[in-house]
């Protein structure tokens, strides 16, 4: 049986590869763009994921640790000629003005560093908890910003960095993603995955089990940074800009939506859910462009978008808080056992 | 520094640390009642000044009785909000609450930019308030002393509503244990609404005076003054309206002077209160006045 997993997995794999494959031959700039962008946010929302689903912990940093992941890739991918361009009111500091390391390191040094200060952050930050945690790790994500926005002469401040090179590419944010979610699944499925969902369980249960609250806090909270930098390096690299403001909490309300509305401590609606926001915001892109129904002209209003879609969003929250998917996931067992339907006695599962 | 430059500072800390206070004890009383951080709070603060401009400009009303109507329509705002956003969730998991919360936030904001436009518009001037008045050298606007002022007399009002009246009695049972308080006959909902139009009047009186203050509204004004304010009722002790009053001063006070005594360090003005935050969070968990928050297994 686990043979028959492991190939149907590689199967799945070879799948998605063709759909990527596809995808990059046959359709226009603007779908391509949205699917990248369901991609990073299927990385992002797994590594929220990590540590408010599977973890308990209430964070609400990411937004600060995908800005240092987007801007060390930054800086480190861009040509020296770019750099100059952009820093024209303040000139970069000495190393890092003319320093490059190809797309693929850059990405991952992005990521260790994001992933570095999670593990700064988190150590003194873990000790509190629920509502007190959320705050604290709110306004480490704020601190970062405006650090961002006044250290000019690494990240150009407020004016932002323009010219990134993009090297993001379909292939790149699938990659990734599919990276994301196998170390990610399997780390959930090995003893600390077993361990974190105790402490989201029953904290003072699980730490008379022996288990090591603090340890297994800061490795889940240091991995969720260590991807959202990676989430944070792609985007960077796929708009070819960033500036402080992207990162504001906005963008993690977003991601925390995104884990949510697919069911806190589930993978699998989690990736659901990546798609479905993400298609789903700009689905409703009409709502801003004005309409001809027959012969009456409703007048587009910009900014409807994001009222219709808040609301929607609130109508989720409010009527399926527990997502779609709450906490289980799509496995092969579990479409196995749709199909079987073994009886109970016999080793079925419940579903 | 001169001192008469030192006093002007100390007055204008004092009067924005009590404009955060106004708005912090709006947070620390729906806080203490559901045990919710109201991330709506900024933005019904954020509506206020736009129901307030309307009034004057589109309807033409004398500027006292559009500031009493935007006040009773945010009363009426908060009201809405807690039974339409946080009502039906109140058995529901505390995360969903706080999305909730935070989706109430965002709905409102776009809502706000769609209705009123995302332009920042001109705050109508109240001269007898916005007027300077000149001691010795130093020039001072009204505003800054009607400030504390106000926040002091609506401080006292409330401590006495919450301490010597029905009301306020039937909202520290609710805030005690809502279910127990509920079985012995008090009417939760209707205590819990009340909270809400208390609250949202803080923030409504705390908008008004911020629009005089600093005369441009936009519709995401409400972000900073209403994360700030937050902070403030963490830093005093999140449920502790004189905690709040204190978390609000300290902070108002702390953001004043260092951009008086460390001009190089004003872009990092927004940074203090979150760093300020964190460094009392980690000594004092629970916050100045905090209570200790007793483990259940």
């Amino acid at each position: 049986m686990k043979q028959k997993k492991t190939l149907l997995t590689l199967i799945v794999i070879l799948i998605l590869f063709a759909f990527v494959y596809g995808a990059n031959q046959f359709l226009d700039p603007y779908k391509m763009r949205i699917l990248n962008l369901c991609a990073i946010y299927v990385i992002l929302g797994l590594s929220m994921n990590l540590i408010n689903g599977f973890t308990g912990l209430f964070s609400l940093g990411h937004a600060g640790f995908m800005a240092v992941g987007a801007y060390t890739t930054a800086i480190l991918t861009m040509p020296d000629v770019v750099k100059t361009q952009n820093f024209f009111m303040v000139p970069m500091i000495k190393p890092l003005d003319t320093m490059h390391v190809p797309f693929f390191f850059a990405l991952l040094i992005g990521g260790i560093v994001s992933g570095v200060i999670g593990y700064l952050i988190g150590a003194p930050a873990l000790r509190l908890r629920g509502d007190y945690l959320a705050i604290a790790t709110l306004g480490f994500a704020e601190i970062i910003r405006v650090v961002f926005t006044n250290i000019q002469s690494v990240t150009n401040g407020a004016l932002g960095l323009k010219g990134i090179p993009v090297s993001a590419n379909i292939w790149w944010t699938f990659g990734a993603a599919l990276v994301t979610l196998l170390f990610i699944g399997s780390l959930i499925n090995s003893s600390y995955g077993r361990a974190f969902k105790a402490i989201r369980e029953d904290e003072i249960a699980a730490e008379s089990m022996g288990i090591s609250l603090f340890k297994h806090k800061v490795i889940a909270f240091t991995i969720g940074a260590f991807f959202a930098g990676i989430g944070g390096g792609l985007l960077g690299s796929l708009l070819g800009t960033i500036d402080p403001l992207m990162f504001r909490f906005l963008l993690t309300f977003n991601i925390l939506l995104i884990v949510i509305l697919g069911g806190m401590g589930s993978m699998t609606g989690t990736i659901i859910a990546a798609f479905i926001i993400t298609i789903g915001g700009e689905a409703l892109r009409f709502l801003d462009e004005s309409m001809t129904i027959g012969s009456l002209v409703i007048p587009g209003i910009s900014g409807m978008r994001m009222v219709v879609f808040s609301a929607l969003l609130m109508m989720v929250v409010l009527f399926f808080n527990r997502g779609i998917m709450g906490t289980k996931e799509i496995t092969w067992d579990s479409i196995a056992a749709k199909f079987s339907k073994k009886s109970l006695a016999k080793g079925g599962d419940k579903q | 520094m001169e001192f008469s430059t030192f006093l002007q500072h100390l007055a204008n800390g004092i009067s924005l640390g009590s404009l955060y206070a106004l708005v912090a004890i709006g947070y620390t009383m729906v806080y203490g009642t559901l045990r919710l951080i109201n991330f709506a709070h900024g933005d019904i603060f954020m509506m206020t000044t736009y129901f307030a401009f309307y009034g004057v400009t589109t309807f033409m009303l004398p500027w006292y009785l559009s500031f009493v109507l935007a006040i009773i329509l945010t009363m009426a705002l908060g009201v809405v909000l807690e039974a339409g956003a946080y009502r039906p969730l109140r058995d529901a998991p505390k995360i969903s609450i706080m999305i909730s919360a935070i989706g109430a936030s965002f709905l409102l904001e776009n809502l706000a930019t769609v209705l009123f436009g995302g332009r920042p518009k001109a705050f109508p001037t109240v001269k007898a308030l916005t007027d300077s008045i000149q001691i010795g050298s130093v020039s001072i606007q009204k505003l800054t002393f009607a400030i504390p002022i106000v926040t002091l007399v609506f401080l006292f009002g409330l401590l006495f509503l919450i301490h010597r009246t029905k009301t306020g009695m039937a909202m520290r049972a609710v805030a005690k244990d809502y279910e127990t308080a509920g079985i012995m006959g008090v009417n939760v909902n209707q205590t819990i609404s009340k909270t809400f139009a208390i609250g949202s009047m803080l923030a409504a009186v705390g908008a008004l005076m911020w629009g005089l203050k600093f005369p441009q509204i936009v519709p995401l004004m409400g972000i900073m003054p209403g994360l700030k304010a937050f902070i403030a009722a963490v830093i005093g002790g999140i449920g502790n309206i004189k905690g709040a009053m204190i978390g609000g001063f300290i902070l108002g006070i702390g953001e004043i002077m260092i951009v008086a005594f460390a001009p190089s360090l004003s872009g990092y003005r927004d940074a203090f209160a979150f760093i300020f935050l964190i460094v009392i969070l980690l000594f004092k968990p629970t916050g100045l006045t905090g209570e200790k928050i007793a483990e259940k297994v």
